[in-house]
């Protein structure tokens, strides 16, 4: 039964009674695989952000790197890596954003497919930013942020909604096909708001592209409470996601305020979501792929699954900025289609694994 | 006392009845605003003098204008709206779905890609574009179509498999967008929000020639259509080749929205919401083919004719169609999921 | 009229992918009777009910109609004979009843969908005998659950088929609406002949009204026959692993289960254990 796989995550200490529970030892060897698994990541993500500063279109030594990294740019290889540390920090901020805000709305949907490039919250943050520039003369990192969060919290309560109504609530074919219709239509809005306005068709493009590229600091920095807050939030809502999996009456049979747990897990979502759009344009798959390899991974608890999704986004989005330096040298492939390749492939994959009814 | 019999054969004629009318009135309206932009421009010619241009008498004037210029315009206008609409439908039909059209599912997507990408790195023009986009189109659906078999194709892991890819698709287009130089960016840009500037006999010939052959092979399976909405098992139980039949549908609508698409570029929403349209005209239960076809066309005319003189600046058609349709495609994903998901 | 289509199983072996659902099976359906077939929850019912409707391809063996292949004969001269109500068909939004009904003769229509008046009579004749006729011009969407049933047993009796094949006509359907569409099927089977083949849940149903019992269990027919010989504590025991008591129905003499479970029996312990 389903049961005993997801009761698995829950505390073991008050069942330590006279008759123990055959599932307790097992539950104790998941819990050590989960711990190996972390000091894996862990492991890996800190060789991803090292090979991040050191490849790229210039070849450099491992002295240039530790000038650089210790904020000496006097030669031109020391600048290049002083340069590849804000990206690199970009990256890894960017894609732990990302995969966290994919494992949570995946929770809130109870969707394998939520993810906030398929159900139109990046191209919700994009019209909010692109509308910011062409008619409130918007510009800076800050009030980027402002308008891509509301932007994205806006589109993804009306995506919701909208693919709530009707029979079966929001199955996974109705919330795909609102957010791509919502995608479709926004776009086509984007356009006709930039089109006649030749000005700033530069900069609105240049930004919806987005990369992780030109990242400086000053540009990082005003977005970080954001970013700190919507972690915060998601992880707190974690438990209340591990109710929420079982449905909404099992949840609330089991004493969770379904409501406050849905409403304070998709915020966390779509803050971390907008966030990481203002700081790197929309970047698709990100969020979709990780959750699922995380599940793999460490099962179905989202107070791992949360954090793991997120260390893994970090590696992913890393790893893609450092594949599209590489591949195209002496230019470079936008991560944003590097995940997309990734990511395309993977979709079809959950797809076809699911039964037809199940979507 | 009426029979049933009598009860049926009436119910059958109002509903026919109501069909022809809406049908009726479609074709008029085509008919007329096919007239107005062969009229209405900077220089409004008599109908008279459009009259014998295309009867191929010379004008002085009009015949480069209206013969040259206006004519394929319009033609192409209202072909390349009769494909969209027919072939959008035929989707929508097909897979019980009215947001599945080919512009969500990755068809027009995978059309886009190649030509923008033709454009960027390869210089390619007019013609060359147009093969390769045809091309393109029925490869991706060929793509999505043999992903999503397994035990059979089922309608929902299509759609899916089809949204995964044209988002794929896109980000590949935003990619080659990226690296486009100003007048590379410019030709693409134009390419991709569908336009009927330009347009000469020599975009028309090839689209004509496919809906000769696609639009009549169509309309020979109204009636296995017409069983898929019923769900597949009473399909085949009614005698309909379930999969043959999606098989040919897929192609000839694949078809005839590839070289539309490659004629005009991908008009935005007129495949989307020509079969909605003409569904709410003419009522539930009764075949949309031809209907949505006319709106197809309709909106098409109408659009490039608002495109062109209604507003300060000229628009391409593929704008207007985007403005106009995207707060109606927001509607109607509203009212179908609250009726259930049906057409 | 009585029809004598003869509808057989040979050896039949089902299944998705590698799961095998059904290894093989033999099975005559008996020309102008009803069948009922029954069996536990996820044992090949609705499996076994699509490939005799040929919306299954058998992995071996053949489903026969008349001796030819199921699978081999041309899609719309089977659905002039074999007709099937699958377990939840889908109504397009707002289609009148008539119209509905009226799809169900696409098989007798050419490719650009003619309408004869020969339509006309059979879809008025499906309606008149399922009852619908006052519902004609309604939307189907707005019709109870039992009228929705009876609506889409007229479409299939506009098909005119002489075989009928039914999954699970009676789910979603309280008490009144089950006995409804059930007498309703056995009208047609007395007055028409038409052969019935139906999955059921309910083992009691089943053996009121079914001519012959089939049921399944472990892949294959586990007994077959009259409900008299079918429906035994043996059988019960051996395809629903439940422990029962057989009696015979005053109502209708035909035999009628009796669930004995652990608890609820005359004689039953607190802790559920029953005495001997």
């Amino acid at each position: 039964m389903t049961i005993s796989t997801t009761s698995s995550t829950g505390t073991t200490g008050s069942t330590s009674g006279s008759t123990r529970p055959a599932g307790a030892d097992s539950l104790r060897s998941s819990r050590r695989s989960r711990v190996v698994w972390l000091l894996v990541v862990v492991g890996v993500l800190a060789c991803v952000a090292v090979s991040s500063l050191v490849l790229g279109s210039r070849q450099v030594g491992w002295g240039d790197i530790v000038a650089g990294v210790t904020g000496h740019d006097t030669t031109i290889a020391e600048a290049a890596v002083a340069k590849r540390v804000p990206r690199t920090v970009l990256a890894m901020v960017v894609g732990a954003a990302l995969g966290l805000a994919g494992a949570a709305m995946q929770g809130v949907t109870r969707n394998p497919l939520a993810d906030p490039g398929i159900l139109g919250v990046n191209m919700g943050a994009s019209l909010a930013v692109v509308t910011g520039i062409a008619w409130f003369g918007l510009s800076g990192a800050q009030s980027f942020t402002w308008v891509a969060i509301t932007g994205a919290a806006v589109t993804a309560v009306f995506v919701y909604a909208v693919a709530s109504m009707g029979r079966g609530g929001p199955t996974p074919l109705k919330l795909a096909l609102a957010g791509t219709a919502t995608t479709a239509a926004f776009s086509s809005f984007i356009t006709a708001v930039v089109l006649p306005r030749g000005d700033i068709a530069d900069s609105v493009r240049s930004w919806q592209i987005g990369g992780v590229g030109g990242a400086t600091f000053d540009r990082i920095l005003p977005v970080v409470p954001f970013l700190v807050v919507g972690l915060l939030v998601s992880v707190v809502s974690a438990r209340g996601l591990n109710s929420l999996a079982l449905g909404d009456d099992v949840a609330a049979g089991l004493g969770e305020r379904v409501a406050i747990a849905r409403g304070s897990a998709a915020l966390g979502a779509v803050v971390l979501c907008g966030a990481a759009t203002a700081l790197a344009g929309p970047i698709g798959f990100v969020g979709l792929v990780l959750p699922h390899v995380c599940r793999l991974l460490v099962g179905i608890d989202h107070r791992w699954l949360l954090p793991f999704s997120a260390l893994t986004g970090a590696c992913l989005l890393t790893v893609a900025d450092v594949v599209g330096r590489v591949v195209a040298r002496p230019g470079e492939l936008d991560v944003g289609i590097i995940t997309a390749i990734i990511g395309a492939p993977f979709f079809i994959y959950i797809v076809r694994r699911q039964k037809v009814r199940a979507l | 006392m009426t029979t049933t019999l009598e009860l049926v054969v009436a119910g059958r004629r109002r509903r026919a009845r109501r069909r022809a009318s809406i049908v009726g009135v479609l074709l008029v309206l085509a008919a007329a605003l096919f007239a107005a932009s062969l009229v209405y421009g900077r220089t409004v010619y008599p109908i008279g003098d459009v009259w014998a241009v295309i009867r191929g008498e010379e004008v002085p004037g009009a015949t480069f204008t209206v013969g040259r210029l206006r004519l394929p315009r319009a033609v192409l206008a209202v072909i390349a709206g009769f494909a969209f609409g027919l072939g959008g439908v035929t989707f929508q039909t097909m897979l019980r779905n009215p947001l599945a059209s080919p512009d969500i599912i990755g068809i027009t997507g995978g059309a886009s890609a190649a030509a923008t990408i033709g454009i960027v790195f390869f210089s390619l023009e007019g013609a060359q574009i147009s093969v390769l986009a045809i091309v393109a189109g029925l490869m991706v659906a060929m793509v999505i179509y043999a992903l999503s078999f397994k035990d059979g194709v089922a309608g929902i892991r299509l759609i899916l498999i089809g949204i995964g890819i044209a988002a794929m698709l896109e980000s590949v287009t935003t990619y080659v967008l990226s690296k486009a130089g100003q007048w590379d960016l410019q030709e693409a840009l134009r390419w991709l929000t569908g336009s009927l500037n330009g347009s000469s006999w020599s975009d028309v010939v090839p689209l004509l020639v496919a809906s000769l052959v696609l639009v009549p092979l169509l309309l020979s399976r109204t009636g296995a259509l017409g069983t898929l909405p019923l769900g597949d098992d009473t399909a085949a139980a009614l005698g309909t080749r379930v999969e043959a039949t999606r098989l040919v549908v897929v192609l000839a609508a694949v078809g005839l929205i590839a070289f539309a698409t490659a004629a005009t570029g991908p008009i935005a929403f007129v495949a989307f919401l020509a079969g909605p349209i003409a569904a709410r005209l003419v009522g539930p239960g009764a075949s949309l083919l031809v209907p949505a076809a006319l709106v197809g066309a309709v909106l098409v005319l109408l659009a490039d004719l608002v495109g062109q003189y209604a507003l300060d600046t000229r628009y391409p058609v593929g704008v207007v169609t985007g403005v106009l349709g995207a707060p109606y495609l927001v509607y109607l994903i509203v009212r179908t999921n609250r009726a259930g998901g049906n057409l | 009229m009585t029809t004598d289509h003869r509808l057989v199983a040979q050896q039949l072996t089902l299944g998705y992918r590698e799961r095998t659902v059904i290894e093989g099976l033999d099975l005559e359906v008996p020309p102008g009777q009803i069948t009922a077939i029954v069996g536990a929850n996820a044992c090949g019912k609705s499996t076994l009910l699509r490939s005799l409707s040929r919306l299954l391809a058998p992995t071996h063996g053949q489903v026969l109609l008349d001796g030819k292949q199921v699978h081999r004969l041309p899609a719309k001269e089977l659905a002039r004979t074999l007709g099937l109500l699958p377990q939840s068909p889908i109504a397009p939004e707002g289609i009148a009843v008539s119209d509905l009904v009226g799809r169900g003769r696409t098989p007798h229509q050419g490719m650009f969908s003619r309408w004869s008046s020969d339509d006309d009579v059979a879809v008025a004749a499906a309606l008149d005998a399922t009852q619908t006729a006052e519902l004609a011009d309604r939307p189907v969407d707005e019709l109870s659950g039992g009228q929705r049933q009876r609506v889409w047993i007229a479409m299939a009796l506009a098909q005119q088929t002489d075989l009928l094949l039914l999954d699970e006509p009676t789910t979603f359907l309280d008490v009144s609406h089950q006995v409804e569409v059930l007498d309703l099927l056995t009208d047609l089977n007395r007055s028409r002949g038409t052969t019935i083949v139906m999955v059921l849940h309910d083992l009691n149903l089943a053996a009121r009204y079914a001519d012959r019992l089939i049921a399944i269990a472990g892949g294959t027919v586990h007994s077959s026959g009259e409900p008299r010989d079918v429906l035994t504590e043996d059988m019960v025991r051996a395809v629903f692993g439940l422990d029962s008591q057989i009696i015979t129905d005053p109502t209708s003499e035909r035999p009628l289960m009796l669930p004995l479970g652990r608890h609820g029996v005359v004689g039953s312990t607190a802790d559920g254990r029953r005495s001997q």
